[in-house]
């Protein structure tokens, strides 16, 4: 909860944040970022902060899930949300399939974009699960993860170090990696040989 | 696993990859956030010429979150490093718009930034000049062109042989501005110990370079400062000198005495570190009927700052690329009132390849013939400009190579030939190049009583993939398994080695690395520390460099004049490959920038304020995931006796040079249009 | 960024009462063009009501046929909601064009509406701006002004609406619902926005008090089903449109045009309705030739500046390529 001040003239706010898990709770300036009190508050400086202003996808995270743009969130308003950032993905040592999918295809250089690019597509994976259409999904059927959505899906995410061409097969490889888990639609079904 | 000597090495994962995806590597802002921490903050200066009158510091120094404010009548004196960019807060003069005046610095970043906005400054206005023209005024002729070579050059009577040849080609291509734009802000976490020290975690492309800029501005014995750079997200040129961040998170640290945060904002950095000049190129090639050169002209209008020269050095390429008897090339800069340019990836070749092999398109439609056939017959026997030997030149193979797998028609140009629905398709070809330098380094490598070898050296891993690949070098040499060598970089206290730029960071080091560690297992020594100074020198007279071929398909849709890529090819001859996935990583890392510089990159000089008025990532676009269609990347596999060390040459650069030209070739045999600005708009293509 | 205080709205009608109490203070909805003004220091509120948490957020069918999407709902949820994706295709498609997946699943229907323009010296405290600082000039005109308007400009301001949303709800004649002080109204989204004139500083026609609380979507025809929204832009995806349309056609069975609607983004102040092109082609045949004709007829009115004079033939190609696939015939 969020105890602010009922007259609305207080700038600051002690609050909880639910993070990976585990509930803080912190002392903010009304304008801290959430991706500020992630890095400076919380010591979380997985995710990155490449523009503060939406324009790269560096510092994307999950709240509630969906992926999201820390840098455009103040941090007061993500309480009673649950806020998943690159450090909460693995599981102890076993790394997310779509870290794991980074590592193998070696898609990222500098790794400066990378939390933020894994983050997202965790969110596209859910997101392609659920059936959420992109600017490419044909209006008929449903949606099938190949490298023209996840292009078009991971679009928010810049690279300079230019890693797209192996992003987008990390990506495909963890859809089909993450197969079994219930109402994914993609282009292979179980049976199937490709 | 053992590492094999091989033309090609196993394409091993990252030795960083975990901290990488995990989120535990660390950036330079990520070190320091005890409760002492302070946060700086820059102010940048709304006029493009003019000088700071006063500076109300304690308008904000009222809060009590801010700490201090600095300016050039409070800052502390900088020693001279020769370098002006680097004498922050040391003069009123503004030189460009978004020029720093002051710091702030204060107990949390939301009032640092606050208080930066407020600070009241006040301004003598001048009347500015940044609009480069081809026959600006203040043009002038630099001693040299960066790094160190002859500005003008000429061979035979070029004038003569173009009047005499029978197909003449002149056209003046132009560039504009481009933007480094790594995805981490310039950035630096700044300590000062008890004892007079001063520890910098530092977003930076060498640490040894601010290593000793740092101690000559604050006046400390080299040994008294600490660079620290594990991971540094991406550079690209604008991290390979200090930038303003290092001194005035150092400064600021001595003033409050705290530790020190500053990053440069992104909008900050397009004023504040470092760009790739616009340039304005004239091209004349004079050609016989058979497309064999008998005369390149190549001449060069560029700009610089008022504060600092720096002269790109955009023809040079051109001196030693095909053969030709006769050959001007030339360089000339206005001198205008806008930021500092600097290196941006292939400094010179980039926009001089986009240019020049763009001219070489052109003629090859002329004649009517193939523009790779074109290449080959004006392949030189030896370097044109010096008559040395090429070490290796497999300029030829690559371009053989790409066009079967690209599926090349090796056929004469015809434009606008091919569609598909409402879209135009057209293919394009381009010669890369980029000379291989190396720069001499130490290294230390030696053993413990477990038999673990540990490799120091003070290299850099700017996404390169560099700490991999030494990592190969080393245990190559030891003849032993990687898991039984650690390497370690990326601290100013290990052995001293050059900068990750020019293509030579993983050369130069390698060297070092396979000269230390193939001494330790000779001599069967504990510790061996190698230099390769005297191994450089000792280099014989080849010109040597990488080579390349790309190319591109692209579509142009025709109600909108969209541009797409789906496709590229690429492929190089670049020595020995170390390591096969981090490598290709690097070329479709370069390529992609290419693209990016071909049909998304603009800085749009403001002729009113004098800015670069598109100041954000939302404003000035580099290509996207959707942007970037399949890369094929392949490599000549090249044993070159000549390179010394490792048997390699560079690889970071040679991706982005000729990519542009490619792509603008290719939008020519799918619309007709020649474009001869970049970037391609497509409004330039919308009939 | 100044500091500024926060509350979270509890009920419309309070959040309303938040706001016309205290001058300085803003709804926020997913913040992603609040915040950043916020931090370039264009926007500086004292306070800030957080509208997301208010029961706005369902999307629900109307007693007449329509669709009533709550002002809160967010942008992906609501592209990605089958009845909007069947009934109104150019709906789900302008959503889908805009910004990334991750600023989607923020913005709020009702901040997509009412954001600002992408204008470089809107965002640039430390230039003039009309917009921003009535009275001090537009220097666009003048300046870099590709991305801006061509259509209905004043010499004040020749600022363009970014919002790819927006255009789709223009050519659907949606209506938009407000609270205000006064209480509940109703107003047509094309009777939203204005026309720069002689204040620019004022792109819609809401009191800053006004909350919208949802969008309300007519009763979905032929001319809604069978539409698209197509989109020019300078990158592939992630960019804000050099130009666009979003388009419904429904043909009489004699083949002619029964109904026909259009709207361009990217070209004025607000989603830009072509009323005359609509006028001239209907009751006419789906023909290339008829399209361009009336797509030449909407641009007549242009008054394009020298960087931006190509969003004239874009816009038309846009019009006649749009309408060409809905009919279903060839371009030449
Ligand atoms: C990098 C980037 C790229 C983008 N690209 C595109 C694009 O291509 N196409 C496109 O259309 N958009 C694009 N956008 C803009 C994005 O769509 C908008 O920022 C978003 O829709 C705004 O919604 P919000 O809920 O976040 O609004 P907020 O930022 O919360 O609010 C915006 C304004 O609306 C007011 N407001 C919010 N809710 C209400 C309400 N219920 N009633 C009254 N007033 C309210 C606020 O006070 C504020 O003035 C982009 C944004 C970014 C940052
Ligand atoms: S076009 Fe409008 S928003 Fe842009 S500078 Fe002019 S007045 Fe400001
Ligand atoms: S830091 Fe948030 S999008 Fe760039
Ligand atoms: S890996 Fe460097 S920016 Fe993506």
């Amino acid at each position: 909860m969020t105890t602010t001040d009922t007259r609305s003239q207080s700038t600051t706010s002690t609050l909880r944040l639910q993070v990976n898990g585990r509930e803080h709770e912190l002392a903010l300036d009304h304008r801290t970022s959430l991706l500020d009190a992630l890095r400076e508050h919380l010591g979380l400086t997985g995710s990155k902060k490449g523009c503060d202003h939406g324009q790269c996808g560096a510092c994307t995270v999950l709240l509630d899930g969906r992926r999201v743009n820390a840098c455009l969130i103040l941090a007061v308003t993500a309480v009673g949300r649950e806020i998943t950032t690159v450090e909460g993905l693995a599981d102890g040592e076993d790394l997310h399939p779509v870290q794991q999918a980074f590592i193998d295809r070696d898609a990222f250089q500098c790794g400066y974009c990378t939390p933020g690019q894994i983050c997202s597509a965790v969110g596209v994976l859910a997101e392609a699960r659920s059936g959420w259409p992109s600017a490419v999904t044909p209006p008929e059927g449903g949606v099938q993860l190949d490298e023209a959505e996840v292009r078009e899906r991971m679009s928010g995410n810049l690279c300079r170090c230019g890693a797209y061409a192996n992003i987008v097969p990390a990506v495909l490889d963890a859809a089909a990696a993450e197969l079994p888990a219930p109402g994914i639609e993609t282009a292979y079904h179980e049976g199937e040989s490709r | 696993m053992t590492v094999t000597k091989a033309l090609t090495g196993p394409p091993l994962t990252r030795d960083e990859a975990i901290e990488k995806v995990t989120g535990k590597a660390r950036y330079a802002y990520e070190y320091h956030s005890q409760p002492d921490t302070a946060y700086a903050w820059i102010v940048t200066s709304p006029v493009a010429k003019g000088r700071v009158l006063t500076v109300d510091a304690d308008h904000v120094l009222r809060s009590d979150d801010v700490i201090a404010v600095l300016w050039h009548e409070n800052a502390p004196h900088l020693g001279d490093v020769g370098d002006p960019t680097l004498a922050v807060l040391q003069s009123p003069e503004i030189a460009y718009r978004g020029q720093l005046v002051a710091l702030v610095v204060a107990k949390t970043p939301e009032a640092a930034r606050e208080a930066a906005a407020q600070l009241p400054v006040e301004y003598e206005e001048l009347a500015h000049d940044v609009v480069l023209t081809p026959d600006h005024a203040s043009l002038y002729k630099p001693e040299k062109v960066n790094p160190a070579f002859e500005t003008d050059t000429e061979q035979g009577d070029p004038d003569r042989a173009f009047d005499a040849s029978p197909v003449q080609l002149d056209q003046t291509y132009s560039t504009v501005a481009l933007h480094n734009n790594p995805m981490e802000p310039h950035a630096t976490t700044a300590i000062w110990g008890e004892n007079g020290s001063l520890t910098l975690y530092d977003s930076n492309q060498g640490g040894g370079v601010v290593q000793q800029l740092l101690a000559g501005l604050f006046e400390l014995e080299k040994s008294q400062v600490h660079v620290i750079n594990p991971h540094v997200g991406g550079g690209f040129g604008s991290k390979g000198m200090p930038r303003p961040n290092v001194v005035l998170a150092a400064m600021a640290a001595k003033v409050t005495g705290r530790p020190v945060k500053l990053a440069v904002t992104r909008q900050q950095m397009f004023s504040l570190v470092g760009y790739r000049t616009p340039t304005i190129q004239r091209i004349r090639l004079g050609a016989e009927a058979d497309g064999r050169l008998n005369a390149i002209m190549h001449e060069v209008v560029e700009q610089t700052s008022t504060v600092k020269e720096f002269a790109e050095q955009t023809a040079v390429a051109t001196r030693m690329i095909y053969a030709a008897p006769h050959r001007r090339t030339s360089h000339r800069l206005a001198r205008l009132d806008v930021p500092v340019p600097s290196w941006m990836r292939a400094p010179g070749e980039c926009p001089g390849f986009y240019a020049f092999e763009s001219a070489m398109d052109e003629l090859a439609v002329e004649l009517g013939v193939d523009p790779v056939e074109l290449r080959i017959r004006n392949e030189p026997e030896v370097d044109p400009e010096t008559g040395n030997p090429f070490s290796s030149r497999n300029l030829v193979a690559c371009l053989r190579e790409g066009a079967r797998r690209f599926g090349w028609r090796s056929e004469p140009r015809a434009p606008r030939n091919h569609r598909e629905g409402r879209w135009l398709i057209g293919a394009g070809v381009a010669a890369s190049f980029y000379p291989t330098y190396q720069m001499p380094a130490s290294a230390t490598a030696s053993v413990d009583e477990n038999d673990h070898y540990t490799v120091d050296i003070n290299a850099t891993d700017i996404g390169t993939g560099a700490r991999t690949a030494l990592h190969q070098l080393a245990a190559e040499a030891l003849e032993v398994p990687l898991e039984q060598v650690t390497v370690r970089i990326g601290d100013s206290d290990l052995p001293a080695a050059g900068i990750a730029g020019g293509s030579m960071g993983t050369r130069s080091w390698g060297w070092a690395v396979t000269k230390a560690c193939r001494q330790l297992r000779e001599e069967g020594a504990k510790s061996v520390t190698a230099n390769t100074k005297k191994d450089i020198e000792a280099l014989g007279e080849y010109t040597r460099g990488s080579y390349g071929a790309q190319f591109v398909e692209v579509r142009v849709n025709q109600d909108t004049g969209e541009l797409r890529v789906p496709r590229m090819t690429g492929i190089f001859a670049a020595g020995r490959i170390v390591n096969a996935s981090t490598a290709r990583s690097q070329f479709i890392g370069g390529m992609t920038m290419g693209l990016s510089m071909a049909l998304h990159e603009e800085g749009l000089i403001d002729p009113v304020f004098g800015d670069y008025a598109n100041h954000d990532l939302a404003s000035y676009h580099v290509a996207g995931c959707a942007d970037v269609g399949a890369l094929d990347i392949g490599w000549i596999e090249e044993a070159d006796e000549h390179l010394g060390g490792a048997g390699t040459k560079g690889i970071g650069e040679i991706g982005i040079v000729g990519t542009a030209a490619a792509v603008a070739n290719a939008v020519f045999d799918a619309t007709g249009v020649r474009v001869r600005e970049l970037p391609i708009h497509l409004e330039d293509v919308l009939k | 960024m100044k500091p500024f205080a926060y509350a979270v709205a509890e009920a419309p009608v309070q959040a309303v009462h938040q706001l016309s109490a205290r001058p300085g203070a803003k709804f926020l909805g997913g913040g992603t063009n609040l915040v950043d003004l916020m931090r370039l220091g264009v926007e500086s509120p004292e306070l800030l009501v957080d509208v997301t948490r208010l029961e706005l957020d369902r999307i629900e069918p109307t007693a007449t046929g329509g669709i009533l999407v709550g002002a809160g709902v967010r942008n992906s949820d609501l592209a990605a909601d089958p009845r909007i994706r069947a009934a109104y295709p150019m709906l789900s498609q302008a959503l889908l064009s805009g910004a990334s997946g991750q600023l989607r699943n923020m913005a709020t229907v009702g901040g997509n509406l009412l954001q600002r323009t992408r204008c470089v010296y809107f965002q640039d405290v430390t230039k003039p701006c009309n917009k921003r600082e009535p009275g001090t000039g537009c220097p666009a005109r003048t300046g870099a002004h590709r991305d801006l308007a061509i259509l209905g400009a004043s010499e004040h301001c020749i600022a363009t609406h970014p919002s790819d949303f927006a255009v789709a709800l223009a050519a659907l004649d949606a209506r938009v619902q407000i609270t205000g002080p006064a209480g509940d109204r109703a107003l047509a989204l094309a009777d939203l926005y204005r026309a720069p004139d002689e204040d620019p500083s004022r792109d819609t026609v809401l009191d800053p008090a006004d909350l919208i609380t949802a969008v309300e979507i007519p009763t979905s025809r032929e001319a809604h089903r069978n539409s698209l929204y197509r989109k020019a832009r300078d990158r592939a995806s992630y960019a804000f449109a050099v130009g666009s349309v979003a388009a419904g056609l429904s043909l009489a069975p004699d083949g002619t045009i029964s109904e026909v609607r259009i709207a361009l983004g990217a070209v004025a102040h607000k989603p830009w309705r072509a009323r005359r092109a609509e006028s001239a082609l209907t009751g006419n045949p789906a023909t290339p030739e008829q399209f361009r004709r009336a797509a030449e007829l909407e641009l007549a009115a242009a008054e394009p500046l020298p960087d931006n004079a190509f969003k004239v033939e874009l816009s038309q190609n846009l019009i006649v390529a749009a309408l060409s696939t809905l009919a279903g015939v060839e371009e030449a």
